[in-house]
């Protein structure tokens, strides 16, 4: 089998809302497939659904060949799914070098070779320089490296990433893609991510999946998913399409 | 082994601390007996709040309720030296062995069913004055009226009894804090210390990184548990009494708490600096009201009560992390 | 006959815990506005406490009537706590709070130890040992009264937050702090005012207690690790879970004194607050928050 990824039939209802309305797709190994669609279309809580951080009540999820569902999001990150969260959360006390070391420490007990690890992925992210600031101290684009960073550091198989372009500058997201590119080139790193900025799910995806009111509208490869009439209705509005 | 006790610290910071522990093993042939005896207060607090540090400073775990564990240490011990003639250190095993049953429990039940926050603070004190209200009904250690080890006028230092004079029992309240020292900086550098850390900051965010939280959580727990026991156990043997209404009482805990918070919650000197302020306050408190004559009881308190309200109003993150930016001993390249 | 026992206790224990009820309105409404916990609650009241034996003694004014005034009293002391002291501390890690207000309490309790002595003080009124007969009732007229008067401030402080605008106000700002700030409501002020309507009732439930109680310096401390106990069986934040948990202690401190021994009442209290935080931990009235 050659997808990494699967999600079968997934639902989840908070009280009233169904929040995720019987989604299914698959993410093959060593591509990188973006989830689009509105603001409360369910993207963050089929990421949350995937992490671990809530269970379905319908439909299941597997990675790798085994079902992950019903696990704890330690244990998934143990199978090796990395995740960042769209509100970001650093560990604000802790160095920047150190809140990566930690993520580091999941493949690697030593200390000392968990940071000669963190230092790698910090270089790889533009964050070397900043090792020792405070996480608190960075500006908001620093830390959405910085999610990254710690994530990859427990070096997963697969990468989620909720919206960690949002607030970036063209250029700065330019980076953030060439980096996220030579992950997905080099390592064979598979990535899923949640992205609003259309410029960069363009250029990284190959799939994309577009949620509206938690259910599934369309999916394909970017360029002909843009073009797709409910695309444009519901989400990206006639400009989008020039 | 050496290396890695001193890692993170700068040779400014080792001199420093070479000098203190100098002074603190030289201190029984300068010091005076009163002297003597503070010291042998400042050591212990400094012990205990090192241990609730463990908890609290470490992995961000509010306990207000550590008498718990320095009573169920000081009764256990106490009694099998009482009932059957079981030597202190023997003893030891039993005290660390009952609160890290009790803390385990508390743990495990907080952490499984989710209780954190001030929630979690008020679960802790409800299992200390549970224990207290027990004790004070339980006969077998004297209930409310008291357990007490008998007292004889020893001719020698009983190590392995431990009876003897202050300056015996000041050198192994001395071992246990350098003990507890050097354990709490070595947890800190390795992965049990960062996970903890990452606990503290954001637990949602650690356990996305793979950390399994509840599982550090109870180390936590459990090791500090384990280490407040100890000072229990010093505790009955030095003073050789025990009431419930003093041991378990949530004055007690919050004494513990006091040192490391004032010194800097988190941070391994913080409990130290807590406990030579805290008790050098309330001493020089104790002289000073005395010397001016006015002994009315509480007054020493209401000065304390205000110091702490000064200090916790002026230096949110405690004495220690301005002291150490003062003394420049902080290293920023490990 | 054994059966007249256990229910004329019932019923004392159940007007006393009113009155604890109200003392742990205070908290609940400070905490679920100001999301601070208030570990001098109970020390404040042993103030209103004191005050209220002191006017008795000096001038024969009765706690009850008292209640009010020394309600205003309080009001005016927790508004100035808020405004000049805890304010800072809104945004602070809760072990700092906590050290703040337990500093407070260390100051309070032994300003008051320095004053008035460790020995314990009461009220004698002149219907102190007057009772109700109700069919096989003995009810004390005190606990009565205490209990009624308690009714009353309750359900003004109830009407307080549901009709009054200012209530509404802090209602708001309870639920969203950020909305608040945006509608422009004086949070500051509010907050201040919320604290203050928290230390009134330990005003008012404290005047009403030195009827039922004798009163030491260390009653504080003991008091407020009972609010906490009411407070977190009934739901913290809500004051109908308050007054509820203030019943529910009454009564369970007053069987268990009858069935055990008095002195080993309160460890029944703290064994039910264990059940309530582990099984129901938003409390029973209380709504779960995420």
């Amino acid at each position: 089998m050659m997808d990494l990824l699967s999600v079968e039939g997934v639902s989840k209802r908070f009280r009233g809302l169904l929040a995720v309305d019987n989604v299914s797709f698959r993410v093959a190994r060593g591509s990188i497939f973006a989830v689009i669609g509105p603001n409360g279309a369910g993207k963050t809580t089929l990421f949350n659904i995937i992490a671990g951080m809530f269970a379905p009540d319908r439909g299941s999820v597997d990675f790798a060949g085994e079902r992950i569902d019903a696990l704890a999001p330690d244990e998934i990150c143990r199978r090796g799914i990395g995740r960042t969260f769209q509100l970001v959360r650093p560990f604000p006390a802790l160095s920047v070098e150190d809140n990566v070391v930690i993520g580091a420490m999941l493949r690697r007990h030593d200390p000392a070779a968990a940071r000669r690890h963190a230092r790698e992925v910090l270089a790889r992210l533009d964050l070397f320089g900043k090792r020792h600031q405070p996480a608190s101290a960075l500006t908001l684009p620093d830390r959405k490296r910085l999610e990254v960073a710690r994530a990859l550091a427990t070096e997963p198989k697969l990468l989620l990433l909720d919206e960690v372009m949002a607030g970036l500058r063209p250029a700065e997201t330019d980076r953030m893609v060439s980096a996220l590119t030579e992950l997905n080139r080099e390592f064979g790193l598979t990535i899923l991510l949640i992205e609003h900025v259309m410029r960069a799910v363009m250029a990284l995806a190959a799939r994309v999946l577009v949620l509206h009111h938690g259910a599934r509208i369309a999916e394909g490869a970017p360029a002909a998913v843009v073009r797709e009439p409910a695309v444009i209705q519901s989400y990206l509005g006639a400009e989008a399409v020039d | 082994m050496t290396s890695r006790l001193l890692d993170g610290i700068s040779h400014r910071g080792v001199a420093l601390l070479a000098v203190l522990l100098a002074v603190l093993l030289a201190a029984p042939w300068i010091a005076n007996d009163y002297l003597l005896t503070v010291l042998i207060i400042v050591l212990y607090s400094a012990y205990t709040g090192q241990a609730w540090n463990v908890m609290m400073g470490f992995a961000g775990q509010l306990s207000l309720g550590h008498a718990i564990y320095v009573g169920l240490g000081a009764y256990a011990a106490a009694a099998l030296y009482v009932h059957f003639g079981i030597a202190p250190w023997l003893g030891l095993a039993a005290a660390i062995a009952v609160a890290v049953a009790c803390g385990a429990i508390i743990g495990f039940l907080a952490f499984r069913f989710g209780v954190g926050g001030v929630y979690f603070a008020i679960l802790t004190i409800a299992f200390a004055e549970f224990a207290r209200i027990g004790f004070d009904h339980f006969q077998w250690v004297g209930a409310s009226s008291g357990f007490f080890l008998p007292v004889a006028n020893y001719t020698r230092n009983d190590l392995w009894n431990l009876r003897g004079d202050p300056t015996m029992f000041y050198y192994v309240m001395l071992a246990l804090t350098v003990a507890a020292f050097a354990l709490c900086h070595v947890l800190l550098k390795s992965r049990i210390g960062y996970y903890w850390q990452a606990i503290r900051e954001d637990e949602v965010a650690a356990r996305s990184l793979g950390i399994d939280t509840f599982r550090y959580k109870m180390y936590a727990a459990v090791l500090s548990a384990g280490m407040t026991a100890v000072a229990g156990v010093f505790f009955a043997f030095y003073y050789n009494n025990l009431f419930p209404e003093q041991v378990f009482h949530i004055s007690r805990s919050i004494e513990l708490i006091l040192g490391p918070i004032i010194g800097g919650i988190g941070t391994l000197f913080g409990p130290l600096i807590g406990a030579f302020l805290l008790t050098g306050l309330s001493e020089a408190m104790q002289e000073l009201l005395s010397a001016l004559g006015f002994d009315a009881p509480g007054a020493k308190q209401v000065f304390y009560g205000l110091c702490l309200l000064v200090v916790v109003m002026a230096l949110p993150g405690g004495v220690w992390p301005w002291l150490a930016g003062k003394l420049r001993v902080t290293r920023r390249d490990p | 006959m054994a059966a007249e026992i256990y229910l004329n206790v019932a019923v004392s224990g159940l007007l006393t815990g009113l009155v604890y009820g109200l003392m742990a309105v205070g908290l609940s409404v400070i905490f679920g506005v100001v999301r601070v916990v208030n570990f001098a609650h109970g020390e404040m009241m042993t103030v209103a406490m004191y005050l209220a034996i002191v006017l008795f003694n000096s001038l024969g004014l009765d706690p009850l009537v008292m209640a009010v005034p020394l309600a205003g009293v309080l009001f005016v002391l927790g508004y100035v706590m808020q405004a000049g002291l805890i304010n800072p501390f809104i945004t602070r890690p809760e072990y700092s709070q906590f050290m703040l207000l337990i500093a407070v309490a260390i100051i309070v309790v032994n300003v008051l130890l320095i004053a008035f002595g460790p020995d314990a003080r009461s009220v004698q009124t002149s219907y102190a040992f007057d009772s109700f007969l109700v069919g096989p009732l003995i009810i004390d007229a005190t606990k009565v009264y205490a209990g009624a008067a308690t009714l009353v401030i309750t359900a003004a402080l109830f009407a307080f937050f549901q009709f009054a605008p200012l209530g509404k106000a802090i209602r708001a700002c309870a639920d969203n702090y950020t909305g608040a700030l945006i509608v422009g409501l004086n949070v500051k002020h509010l907050y201040a005012l919320t604290f203050g309507i928290g230390a009134a009732c330990v005003g008012a439930a404290g005047s009403m207690l030195v009827l039922l109680v004798d009163v030491t310096p260390s009653l504080g401390p003991a008091s407020t690790l009972l609010a906490f106990i009411i407070v977190i069986t009934g739901g913290l934040g809500s004051m109908a879970g308050a007054v509820l948990g203030g019943l529910l202690i009454g009564f369970t401190e007053a069987m268990a004194g009858l069935f055990f021994t008095p002195s080993a009442k309160s460890m029944f209290s703290f064994g039910l607050l264990v059940l309530v935080l582990l099984f129901r931990p938003q409390g029973i009235l209380g709504k779960r928050v995420s």
